[in-house]
């Protein structure tokens, strides 16, 4: 149906696209709800990680007891993510295709090397996460694929996930994602970046706005890596 | 879809948000409209028993499913339901404008977390915004809440 139609986006939790659609700053012309699609909500043990549907809500990962114990790392990202409330609503794979670089949940697929599977009436693929992500709101997904599953390794120890933001559940000025040795950085370019854990900051050109200045961002950065890796 | 118990008609239009089917389609005004992105908590509704935001889902979706809006707490139209009557005591609210949001939002925080810890409060209220209160005696009511639906 994607494939048939011009200028649609899938509609699965909601929580970032209706709100710009109530902004008319997105207006599709079409919408495709994939909420009724039976048998795509699973959180389940794959390949020594887990896989997350594209239905499965925010807060079933948050609850989800097999997530608390092969990547409690994704459970302490989803908590950050917005408010319960939203998570009811929200999902793991929206997140991802939604692609906002102030996210958690992207940041924490590229530093585990986790991927996505996308899936079109051409067939099935696998994107990683290195690729996947390709700007602003952008990402390797072409507009007849909807990504079916996400996918995260096991979370290394120690892993960390760590942000500042001006309010509770608001999205972070920065943030940063260890597992183990690796580092990937959001809120602070135009995708979650992989970063050196010794010089995070190296070439890192944050913008500013009315919360944060560019320097105070870095700043952020350096302040959050230090406290992550200190553990 | 069935709102609050009734069978009720879906919405004219597949582009109109389940806040405006509920206030303009159904005249149930009690869920309040703020911010309509999701920030503020004045909407939020129980869709199958848990808190939603009303405006960042389209009426449509609803459909099949169960949504109950402040209006379905109160039974029999008398006796408030818990939340509603620990927000009285505790004086939980001044204008009202945010309170059918934060009522539905603990409603779904108590079933969740039956007993809550002040943190799993705060979380659970975290997501409501109220300009008058300060939210201590929001925080109170909750407290209250849970005393009072205790089994």
């Amino acid at each position: 149906m994607l494939g048939s139609l011009e200028d649609a986006k899938v509609l699965a939790g909601g929580q970032s696209l209706v709100p710009l659609l109530n902004f008319r700053l997105a207006r599709p012309a079409h919408l495709v709800d994939i909420n009724r699609i039976g048998g795509l909500d699973r959180v389940y043990a794959r390949d020594g990680g887990v896989a997350v549907q594209a239905l499965a809500r925010q807060a079933a990962v948050e609850d989800s007891e097999l997530v608390a114990r092969v990547c409690p790392l994704l459970t302490d990202a989803v908590r950050l993510v917005a408010h319960r409330v939203i998570r009811n609503r929200g999902t793991v794979c929206g997140s991802l295709a939604h692609a906002d670089s102030a996210a958690e949940l992207p940041a924490v697929m590229l530093a585990l090397g986790g991927h996505v599977v996308a899936r079109s009436s051409r067939g099935e693929r696998r994107i990683e996460a290195g690729d996947l992500f390709t700007g602003v709101f952008e990402t390797a997904l072409a507009p007849d694929e909807v990504m079916v599953e996400a996918w995260f390794p096991a979370s290394p120890r120690p892993s960390a996930v760590r942000e500042e933001s001006r309010r509770h559940g608001d999205f972070a000025l920065a943030g940063i994602v260890r597992a183990g040795e690796a580092l990937a950085l959001f809120g602070v370019a135009a995708t979650p970046v992989l970063a050196d854990p010794r010089e995070p900051t190296a070439g890192l050109r944050p913008s500013g706005d009315l919360e944060a200045s560019p320097e105070f961002r870095l700043q952020l950065v350096r302040t959050l890596v230090a406290q992550a890796f200190a553990a | 879809m069935r709102v609050n118990g009734v069978e009720q008609p879906g919405p004219d239009e597949a582009r109109r948000l389940l806040s405006d089917h509920l206030r303009h389609g159904l005249g149930l005004t009690g869920t309040h409209v703020g911010c309509e992105h999701g920030v503020c908590g004045c909407c939020t509704v129980l869709l199958d028993g848990a808190p939603v935001r009303s405006c960042l889902m389209l009426a449509v979706q609803a459909e099949g499913h169960e949504v109950t809006t402040i209006e379905g707490l109160a039974a029999d139209g008398e006796a408030l339901h818990p939340v509603q009557q620990a927000f009285h005591e505790c004086h939980g609210l001044q204008c009202g404008f945010c309170t059918p949001g934060f009522v539905m939002s603990v409603v779904g925080l108590l079933a969740q977390h039956p007993d809550p810890t002040d943190e799993q409060v705060d979380e659970g209220i975290a997501g409501n915004l109220c300009r008058c209160t300060g939210y201590a005696s929001i925080r109170r009511a909750v407290r209250r809440a849970a005393d009072l639906t205790k089994p």
